[in-house]
């Protein structure tokens, strides 16, 4: 346990000694801000669905933006050799990582609580469980998003390289759920199940079900694992 | 304390290691030596864990590397090859990564850092940040992070390399010293770090060990010959040949005629001394002996001899 802590203070630590984390935060807040206060007024009514609308299309490029350095620059740097050779487990590596780009993510979305308390002030009936559980699922997602990220970084030593992928899988997940009509209907309920969007749209509207909590947490384990497994991999190289 | 078993590593159908053995024991300094991509680095780094073997396995102090690569890392520093830092973090920090990740904390951690800042000379540079560091500092600020928590073994993979010589004579100072009181492995590629460091030279060829000894033992096991110059007037290619028919052991490597005389180089055994016998067969002969010297072979000729052929392996 205490290594994960130790390799998580030590992402988080990178991540803000370089101006990158400052600029992303920025560069978030603004683009989901923009987005949201430009139809805000405009409609008229007291809800955020609109910034849960857009805060996953920024994911898309964000997310695998923050986390495609996570391991891909260990191993073009050559210290994916030092940290591999220290008494620590690749797993504990990998959800060290994988909780210092969530942390980054979670407070991303944590500027956007600014149009949250500009509703609060300018809003009459709002409803704050849905509020709240639009952001446990933005949370969630950017916990599907990340992982993903993190397991596209261990792939390649290119961070460019590991970003392209990042996007490409997030796509995928994305998608799924808009495609569903070009899928036989036979699938249609698998692909379905398979998609960020479908088990999103179900907590945003207030309903928190566990097999919406089940699927993201089996998403997240999956890639982790993955990402395990690829970095022991390189024993048998 | 280690014991390599008939260890192997292939990268697909390269085979970079194959099947070597040799045991070290405490308080001993080894140097790990061949050309590039003999086979050193990928030996270290299936010793470290960070590679598994192909075939084979280590065994340090009775834990085996592939079901217990965990214990053996905490027993091992290990410094890999070109020296990966983290450039943007400061020294302090990443001594205390190091630190934490081997569970020492709080008063211990500041005791630790003491240690190896005075060990590897580092004061003055605790809180710069690595990227502004010199490649020696570098060089130091890895191996003190290697030794951090002060093992028994610290495995150094060509540690001196891209040094300018000052800072290597630093550096072998500070690996001569650690060697009084643990198991130092370093590799390298260059003969005179090795022989001026180590006590012991384990060389690799092709992924093979073809020499394991002290310099000494390395010359004198190496089949050595020792070559005798001979510059002798009055004589001529044919009574040479006649003197190596009559004299047992000896071999010619080379003749020259010059204007009133001829250079010959002779090779024999180290077992055998056939001087007297050239003497009195030039005396016999008579011929004038203008000069006769001998030349042992050195470590340098047996190294380029135990590594010159075939080809290179993967690294």
């Amino acid at each position: 346990m205490h290594n994960i802590l130790t390799i998580y203070k030590k992402e988080l630590r990178s991540f803000f000694t370089s101006p990158m984390a400052y600029v992303f935060l920025v560069v978030f807040a603004l683009v989901n801000g923009y987005f949201f206060t430009n139809t805000f007024f405009l409609y008229n009514q007291s809800d955020m669905r609109s910034l849960f609308g857009i805060v996953p299309l920024v994911y898309l490029f964000f997310i695998p933006a923050v986390s495609m350095g996570l391991i891909s620059r260990e191993k073009s740097l050559g210290t994916l050799e030092i940290i591999t050779t220290l008494p620590i487990r690749e797993r504990d590596i990998v959800i060290g990582k994988y909780l210092a780009g969530l942390s980054l993510i979670l407070v991303a979305l944590f500027t956007t609580s600014i149009h949250y308390i500009t509703l609060y002030n300018v809003g009459t009936t709002i409803d704050h469980g849905a509020v709240f559980t639009g952001y446990l699922g933005l949370a969630l997602l950017g916990g599907v998003y990340t992982a993903v990220g993190v397991f596209s970084s261990s792939l390649t030593e290119n961070q460019v390289i590991a970003f392209i992928v990042g996007i490409a899988i997030v796509l995928v997940f994305f998608l799924m759920d808009k495609l569903l009509m070009f899928v036989p209907a036979s699938l249609a309920g698998i692909v379905q199940y398979m998609s960020t969007e479908f088990h999103l749209s179900n907590i945003a509207r207030g309903v928190i079900d566990t097999r919406n909590l089940v699927y993201f947490g089996s998403v997240i384990g999956f890639f982790l694992f993955m990402t395990t497994r690829v970095l022991e991999a390189r024993k048998w190289s | 304390m280690i014991r390599i078993d008939n260890l192997s590593k292939n990268y697909g159908h390269v085979q970079a290691v194959k099947s070597i053995s040799f045991s070290l024991a405490d308080k001993e300094i080894v140097g790990f030596l061949g050309a590039n991509g003999a086979g050193k680095s990928t030996t270290l780094k299936m010793m470290t864990g960070y590679l598994s073997p192909t075939a084979g396995n280590v065994f340090v102090n009775g834990n085996n590397i592939i079901e217990h690569s965990l214990e053996i890392q905490k027993q091992i520093g290990y410094l890999p090859e070109l020296n990966p830092l983290y450039a943007e973090m400061k020294v302090y920090e990443y001594l205390k990564f190091h630190a934490e990740i081997r569970g020492i904390v709080g008063h211990n951690f500041k005791k630790a850092l003491e240690r190896v800042v005075v060990d590897c000379a580092m004061q003055g540079i605790v809180h710069r940040t690595i990227g502004h560091c010199s490649k020696g500092y570098k060089q130091r600020i890895g191996l003190a992070a290697a030794m951090i928590h002060d093992p028994k073994i610290l495995i150094l993979d060509e540690p001196v390399s891209g040094l300018d010589p000052n800072q290597i004579v630093e550096i072998r100072q500070l690996i001569k010293k650690l060697g009084k009181e643990k198991l130092v492995l370093m590799s390298s590629h260059i003969l005179q770090e090795i022989q001026a460091t180590v006590n012991r030279i384990i060389i690799i060829h092709n992924g093979e060990i073809v020499a394991d000894g002290t310099s000494e033992e390395l010359i004198s096991d190496s089949k050595g010959m020792t070559q005798l110059h001979l510059e002798i007037q009055d004589a001529d290619e044919n009574s040479i040949q006649e003197m190596k028919a009559m004299i047992p052991g000896i071999t010619v490597i080379s003749f020259h005629k010059m204007n009133a005389s001829v250079q010959v180089t002779l090779e024999y055994n180290n077992t055998s001394d056939p001087r007297k016998n050239v003497f009195d067969y030039a005396v016999s002969n008579g011929w004038t002996l203008m000069e006769m010297s001998v030349s042992k072979r050195n470590l340098e000729d047996i190294f380029r001899h135990l590594t010159q052929d075939g080809d290179p392996a993967h690294a």
